[in-house]
């Protein structure tokens, strides 16, 4: 019997058409992607059925965690410097150019104003242990947790205020932090959280 | 692009023989670049945005110590937190001496929900019309807002003081204010807690610790 000849057909696929999805998933990913944002400590919001956004800019963040440490953190880059020059000025205590920018690098921050250039001077994976998240103190006698939200305010009027708090976050803490944003006038607040769904629909 | 122009080229002068092969360039390590860059994307961005709850507060010049009593007792509910996820609630408020009975509930739909649902029956029912009309296009967009605000903060709803001792939680207080859109409550302020009312807590657990 003869042997039935197999053609030989080239095993390479014509990988163009691949190619191009891939592409364009990258194109729609890089166009609709926003990056997370590095934050010091991890939280774990409570949930809400509240389906508001948070509006894309113009945010500045408020960060409470479990333990009441409060962190800052300023979307608008270009604010970050003008901010920290300000508020060093009212502790009378001013930054050098380098150390401002170094800032400006930094999304969120929560060191007392007073070691802030010795966590400036840090390397950026030294800034991200534990030791180096302190907190913003919010205590009455020292509250420079009000100072950084006033001077954000006067430097960006349209400044909108999110507190992002770990569920587990005692209610004093947030009492404290609410009661400081009473006393410089800021009444309206978003309070971020994730959604669940409404009971209702 | 570049096969096309070989090909024409040769039907055409049928002289020039140019090579047909390597006009294909290999796509592979490109598809591959382009699904490590997509990975990439994918890990590092957060599609969904945190959705956010709007609260307002009064800020202390405007409140006078008037108009916080003012709240009619028979439509004001005093909804305390305790710790431990503990949630307590009484009617009315504890003026002229008169202690009102703490209840206490839990976060659950069964707990404070169904309570405040019924306390606000009127008002649920004209929301839950309203939102059929919705439905069915009956109200504009703007208008169904309108109402709705209207809708709940109208006279007769009850009026919820939220009170948090310390030791309550964060979550605690989301969920509550929760509560609050959820039965469509339109008048809660959230108060600070008196000696009064963490006494009355106490007592209620019994001073069992």
């Amino acid at each position: 019997m003869p042997k039935v000849k197999v053609p030989r057909k080239s095993t390479t696929v014509d990988m163009t058409a691949m190619c191009d999805v891939a592409f364009l998933l990258l194109t729609f990913f890089m166009l609709t992607s926003n990056f997370v944002a590095k934050e010091p400590i991890v939280v774990a919001v409570p949930s809400s059925i509240s389906e508001i956004k948070i509006p894309e800019r113009d945010i500045i963040t408020v960060l409470i965690d479990k333990e009441g440490k409060v962190f800052v953190g300023l979307d608008t880059q270009n604010d970050r410097k003008e901010v920290l020059d300000n508020v060093g000025k009212a502790y009378g205590l001013s930054f050098t150019e380098k150390e401002l920018t170094e800032f400006s690098k930094i999304g969120m921050s929560g060191v007392p104003i007073t070691q802030m250039s010795a966590y400036l001077a840090l390397k950026p994976e030294q800034r991200d242990s534990k030791e180096a998240a302190i907190g913003i103190p919010t205590d009455s006698l020292n509250n420079q947790f009000k100072t950084w939200i006033k001077t954000a305010r006067q430097v960006n009027p349209k400044l909108r205020l999110a507190i992002k708090s770990d569920s587990n976050t005692p209610y004093k803490v947030i009492k404290d932090v609410m009661a400081t944003l009473v006393d410089i006038k800021e009444n309206r607040y978003n309070l971020i959280t994730s959604l669940e769904k409404d009971p209702n629909k | 692009m570049a096969e096309m122009q070989v090909e024409d080229k040769g039907k055409k002068g049928k002289k020039p023989k140019q090579k047909k092969h390597g006009t294909r360039v290999d796509l592979t390590p490109m598809v591959d670049l382009g699904f490590l860059l997509i990975t990439f994307f994918m890990l590092t961005t957060s599609m969904l945005k945190p959705q956010t709850m709007e609260i307002g507060v009064p800020s202390k010049d405007d409140v006078k110590e008037e108009e916080q009593n003012k709240v009619k007792a028979s439509q004001a509910i005093t909804v305390l937190l305790g710790k431990e996820n503990k949630l307590y609630y009484y009617f009315g408020t504890e003026e002229n001496g008169v202690t009102p009975e703490l209840i206490e509930t839990d976060y659950s739909s069964e707990g404070i929900r169904k309570m405040l649902m019924t306390k606000n029956y009127d008002v649920m029912k004209e929301v839950e019309q309203l939102k059929k009309d919705k439905a069915d296009k009956k109200v504009s967009q703007e208008d169904y807002t309108k109402r709705l605000a209207d809708l709940r903060a109208s006279k007769g709803a009850p009026v919820i003081m939220i009170k948090a001792a310390d030791e309550a939680n964060y979550k605690n207080l989301v969920d509550i204010l929760d509560e609050m859109q959820i039965c469509n409550i339109g008048r809660y302020a959230i108060v600070d807690i008196t000696p009064d009312d963490l006494a009355m807590i106490d007592k209620k657990t019994g001073g069992a610790k």
